[in-house]
């Protein structure tokens, strides 16, 4: 069999180790990627994997299945410091690729101008990692390695994304900067989000996207923000240096490098604005 | 290869189909191939032009992207699926029937992607607001229309209205008519070049050359040939019997269909493939037997003019040709003006990026070769075709598929002498439909031009003298080359009098993209710099930018730097007709501004004018009009409508031409075999040299019929069962067709005609007149710059432009709102770059959500030569666009913005040199 859809994770797994497969769900990339009318296979398609669509509340955590799609995600009941993934998704090419492309395709794709990274980044995520040997979990930033690079081992499928209970605080937003409106690559897009107490940020995550080979938390902004009245304002003590440091933009077609580290430094300070206004 | 097949139920529009078909098929595939519904379009197979979007359970998704295997047991609804009750009753929805009464559709390529997206909005939200409009459609893309009608149809499909009464006799020219040829457009079954086949027909691909210089021999073709499944054929250039060398001006043909030995740019096909269509899909070419020796490239012209080795051994120093235009001593009168200016502009190379690849069918019917393809010209594919497969040229056929678009590109050949030698070759029917990869690399691009001129004004700011000199990269081989650099030293000073004038333009080699054909023939990158220069003259002048040009614009009556007088000059009318909201909008941008805020308001103007038809050279279109026994009115109109509308334009001249209801006529053609020839659809040409052809032959058969029945010039003529009926007052006459011997086309009445545009030839100098009619046109642009971060939003375009006479003013507001979208285009977002942007999320072409609100308005400065006074339209539209935005940038901003396209990157540098950073 070339290409297995299963219902049942196990059944995914066990096909898993016995062929070398491409793990198929929207295949908004491998499609893309591919010249011929159908997709070099063998093909395990995980989109029928009812345990890998859900998104739900847990005990401790908030579960995303990995084929869930752009559109399920803004579709569910998530809180408020979800909102950054929310706006990701809103972003994510266009209704049609919503509709088809999942978070997991997204990550596993490891593209460093993935819309959906820099948000779940901020939500502190790991993801749920299953083989014939069990599951792991890994935190995201270690799951992406780099441009097209993934920790996954063969044999391995990418189940879910998870989100502890503690990142569920807070407001979050996002802004991502493409030449056009629609159907665009990033040129440079920023994640954050903000825990109150008191009038006051509690805790900041902020993540830049395209920036750098790999999506990158910005610490020293994280750190500076601390404490900071949240209002207008908030992004005041935040300097270039602070978020150039954690940066290594590269020149393409879209953008110079010198152009996407000002852009990056300018988006950080709009999307903290945006979040406290 | 997922060959394997597996038994796929599907319910499709309400009926469950049951299909064997791999199950990792792109659900595109599965649909077209297997199932027949052709309504759904492929652009890209990537999921970045969304013309594939069907409904899987209602949500929109693109078919090309979706495994077949995830679509079995769901419900897929195409766009033959939306009509009342399914479809099944051949009524049109109501969305269809809006896209219609909108114009909604031109060529018709994206307009099922449209209607898909649309109807899933529709379905989950009756009455969206136009943002939500945006959302829903913005991941499907149009190159025509522009989307502002798109997106009316769609707020407007709640309101289901009446089309409105075809225009009765008398009353056609001017009505805005619902295009004649539409509705197949918006059902879905219009023939596209992919969309027809004969059974059987071989799937035939091409090898390309992957290096952008390389010379290149074959291993063993035969075994390869033998050894590989699918594969049944394998065809070089030592297969062609005729003269390899194609091109579209006889005199520069030197393209072969296939590379002999060398491939002088990446993409050039130097053998093609042909078998069984599923494994033949299949089957990777990276296997072929050829081994390339890369050459040392250049893609620039400045290192294509150094270069030792010529792209062709018989153009030393890599200059194709060149053009000058020559009046007066600039120089001198450059020396002794008041003010001076200079600048440099350098553009890029721009694809057409019709959303349908090139795509087509071949077939022998005797030993006659028949070519359904897509085309902008049929009678040069007939007779480049016949000269590279080495036939008479009747023994060459084109039947014009529908165009998804062509906008310059689809002039030069691109599958029909590959098609044509498979079918020749084998006897067998065959077919082929480019990749989009394949589309990018192989079709012709504008003209990337580096442009440097001088412009000198007097003390009272009057233009004193000009001075252009461009260099136009035309890549590999001439295409259109020597017409480019033809028509930009007439075109270059723009509609000024410009006293003492000297521009220069040269096309030179390299191993770039074949430039071509693109909307205005290399005058868009020349207004470029000449309208941002002006800018800042009147700036220099201390004069408002609209009253400068307003002041040194051409009138009625005044000769221009080519030595032509010009009559009809609308100029200042448009010009005229923008003030108002000229004078609105720098106030605005004046309390915008007053903010100091990190988004600046900026206002900008540009004009245009554009010589219709072929410069200097004859370019005769000839209608043939013919009555049949039964009393039917047949117009063979070889015009090939790309979505342009020239089957509605030309049928509205000739009905009052002749005096009948525009209901009487039946289009025929365009179709080699049956059609006389109108040219080709470039130039602005069809409204005016085509439909002045129309206006001739209506008017003949007119006076035909009058003498038959013995009838004044003021009768009304009407086509009857067996007869026409000719009424003059109360009196009324009958001429029975019945009685009447047919010719030789089978018609009892005919009437031929056959329009050239009164022209003559360039002297030393440049001087003659090398077109005798001319369009207008000025444009208005309001934007909005982030200072921080350099993005540029177009908010609003008011556009006049000049069109002698609106045969159909919602057709022409579609061509304008169409040519402002593709200015936008060149100006903010497209940059085609070989080897680098080869599909459509790298080459970025606007959305429905770059566009700004548009205002047409439509000066009617009746010509003297045009037909019912028309002047052309269609390249016009563009040219003011790009200027316009980077005058509005400098407003905003006071960044000159000296390279396009205006990425963030390069405005943000713009801005920061404007503030001596």
């Amino acid at each position: 069999m070339t290409y297995f859809r299963p219902t049942e994770l196990t059944d995914a797994i066990d096909w898993l180790a016995d062929n070398e497969a491409r793990i198929a769900a929207g295949c908004t990339d491998l499609f893309a990627a591919e010249t011929g009318p159908s997709l070099k296979g063998p093909v395990l398609d995980v989109t029928a994997v009812t345990a890998m669509r859900k998104i739900e509340r847990l005990a401790d955590h908030w579960r995303i299945g990995a084929a869930a799609t752009w559109t399920d995600v803004l579709r569910a009941d998530l809180p408020v410091a979800f909102d950054g993934l929310k706006l990701a998704a809103r972003e994510v090419g266009s209704v049609q690729i919503q509709n088809a492309g999942t978070v997991g395709g997204n990550l596993c794709n490891a593209s460093p101008a993935a819309d959906g990274v820099p948000p779940l980044l901020t939500l502190d995520a790991s993801v749920e990692i299953a083989s014939k040997s069990g599951v792991r979990t890994l935190l995201l930033q270690d799951f992406i390695t780099g441009p097209r690079q993934t920790a996954l081992a063969p044999g391995e499928l990418l189940t879910a994304v998870l989100v502890p209970e503690a990142a569920g605080a807070g407001r979050a937003n996002f802004v991502k900067l493409g030449a056009r409106k629609y159907l665009v690559i990033s040129i440079a897009m920023v994640a954050v989000r903000l825990v109150e107490l008191e009038g006051h940020v509690a805790k900041a995550a902020v993540a830049v996207g395209a920036c750098s080979a790999v999506a990158q938390r910005l610490p020293a902004v994280e750190k500076a923000l601390q404490g900071e009245p949240m209002v207008a304002g908030v992004s005041v003590p935040v300097t270039d240096a602070m978020i150039a440091d954690a940066l290594a933009p590269i020149t393409d077609i879209r953008a110079d490098a010198e152009y996407r580290a000002d852009a990056a430094c300018e988006l950080v300070r709009r999307t903290l604005e945006g979040a406290v206004t | 290869m997922n060959v394997e097949r597996q038994t796929l139920t599907l319910v499709v529009n309400g009926e469950e189909r049951t299909v064997a078909a791999p199950p990792a098929r792109r659900l595109s595939e599965l649909l077209r191939e297997d199932l027949g519904l052709k309504g759904t379009k492929v652009g890209c197979n990537a999921g970045d032009c969304g013309a594939c979007t069907v409904l899987v359970d209602g949500a929109p998704v693109c078919s090309c992207l979706m495994p077949a295997r995830q679509a079995a047991g769901r419900r897929v609804t195409t766009v033959e699926g939306i009509g009342g009750e399914g479809g099944s009753d051949g009524r049109l929805a109501d969305l269809q029937a809006a896209f219609l009464r909108h114009g909604a559709a031109q060529c018709g390529i994206c307009t099922p992607g449209m209607l898909m997206a649309a109807t899933s909005l529709l379905r989950e939200n009756p009455h969206p607001s136009r943002a939500e409009v945006k959302d829903a459609i913005g991941g499907v893309l149009c190159r025509c229309t522009g989307y502002q009608k798109i997106v009316d149809a769609v707020l407007d499909a709640a309101h289901p209205g009446v089309a409105p009464a075809l225009p009765g006799a008398g009353e056609a020219v001017g009505a805005r008519i619902e295009r004649l040829d539409g509705v197949p457009k918006v059902a879905g079954t219009e023939v596209f070049g992919a969309d027809f086949w004969p059974e059987g027909a071989l799937w035939v691909r091409a090898v390309r050359s992957p290096h952008h210089d390389a010379t290149f021999s074959f291993g063993d073709l035969d075994a390869w040939c033998r050894d590989t499944p699918g594969v049944e054929f394998v065809f070089t250039a030592a297969d062609i019997d005729g003269d390899n060398r194609f091109g579209v001006i006889p005199a520069f043909a030197e393209q072969p269909a296939l590379a002999e030995g060398r491939a002088r740019f990446r993409g050039e096909a130097v053998a093609l493939v042909a078998g069984e269509t599923a494994s033949l899909g299949e089957l990777d070419l990276s296997g072929f037997p050829v081994q390339w020796q890369p050459g040392d490239d250049y893609v620039e012209p400045e290192a294509a003019l150094a270069a030792e080795r010529p792209v062709h051994d018989d153009r030393p120093g890599n200059v194709l040709t060149s053009g000058m235009v020559r009046q007066g001593d600039a120089e001198a009168a450059l020396s002794a003006s008041a003010h001076v200016v200079d600048g440099a502009m350098r553009t890029a190379y721009v694809e057409h990026a019709y959303i349908e690849p090139e795509a087509g069918t071949a077939w022998m019917e005797g030993d006659v070769l028949c070519i359904q393809a897509c085309t902008q010209a049929p009678i040069m594919d007939r007779d480049d075709t016949a000269k590279v497969l080495g036939l008479e040229k009747e023994k060459v056929r084109i039947l014009p598929a529908a165009a998804g678009g062509g906008f310059g590109s689809k002039l030069d050949l691109s599958v029909q002498p590959l098609i044509g030698l498979v079918a020749l070759k084998t006897g067998r029917p065959c077919r082929m439909v480019y990749a989009r990869s394949e589309s990018l690399m192989s079709s012709t691009k504008r003209h990337p031009a580096t442009l440097r001129a001088r412009i000198g004004a007097d003390a009272e700011g009057r233009v004193t003298a000009m001075t252009m000199e461009g260099d136009f990269n035309t890549g590999a081989y001439a295409s259109w080359g020597p017409t480019v650099a033809g028509r930009v030293p007439i075109h270059a000073p723009g509609p000024y009098r410009t006293p003492a004038y000297e521009g220069r333009a040269r096309a030179v080699h390299t191993h770039g993209p074949v430039s071509g054909a693109f909307r205005g023939f290399g005058v868009p990158q020349a207004a470029v710099l000449q309208e941002t220069l002006y800018d800042e003259l009147a700036e220099a002048c201390g004069m408002d930018r609209l009253e400068f040009r307003r002041l040194n614009a051409l009138r009625d009556g005044d000769v221009t730097a080519f030595g032509q007088e010009l009559q009809a000059v609308g100029t200042v009318e448009c010009l005229d007709a923008l003030r108002t909201r000229w004078e609105e909008a720098l106030a605005l941008a004046n309390i915008v501004n007053a903010e100091q805020g990190p988004v600046r308001r900026g206002v900008g103007v540009a004009s245009c004018w554009y010589g219709c038809g072929n410069t200097s050279i004859p370019n005769p279109s000839t209608i043939r009009l013919g009555v049949t026994a039964e009393g039917r009115l047949r117009l063979h109109q070889g015009a090939v409508d790309i979505g342009q509308g020239s089957n509605t334009v030309i049928p509205q001249i000739l009905a009052d031409a002749l005096g009948v209801g525009i209901d009487a006529i039946e289009c025929i053609g365009a179709d080699t075999a049956i059609t006389p020839d109108c040219g080709k659809t470039s130039g602005s040409r069809q409204t005016y040299v085509s439909g002045k052809a129309a206006e001739l032959a209506g008017r003949a058969l007119r006076q035909t019929i009058l003498r038959l029945s013995n009838r004044g010039e003021g009768a009304a003529i009407a086509f009857d069962a067996g007869r026409i009926v000719i009424t003059e007052g109360a009196e009324r006459s009958e001429i029975d067709l019945s009685r009447l011997e047919a010719d030789a086309n089978g018609y009892v009445l005919a009437a031929e005609e056959t329009y050239d545009p009164p022209t003559t030839g360039l002297d030393q100098n440049g001087q003659g007149k090398p077109y005798a009619v001319f369009g207008y046109g000025a444009q208005l642009v309001e934007l909005d710059v982030d200072v921080k971060l350099g993005t540029v939003k177009v908010r609003r375009i008011t556009a006049a432009h000049d069109v002698g006479r609106a045969i159909n003013p919602l057709l022409a507001e579609g061509q304008i709102e169409g040519g402002i979208a593709q200015g936008l285009g060149m100006a903010l977002l497209e940059e085609y770059l070989p080897g680098v942007t080869e599909n459509l999320h790298d080459y970025l072409i606007p959305t429905v959500g770059d566009m700004p609100e548009i205002q047409s308005i439509l000066i009617e400065k009746t010509d003297p030569e045009g037909p019912m006074g028309a002047k052309g339209l269609g390249e016009h539209v563009l040219i003011p666009t790009a200027p316009a935005i980077l005058n509005a940038i400098r407003h905003a901003t006071g960044a000159k913005v000296t390279r396009l396209p205006a990425l963030p990157h390069r405005v943000l540098a713009a801005i920061r040199e404007a503030e001596g950073r």
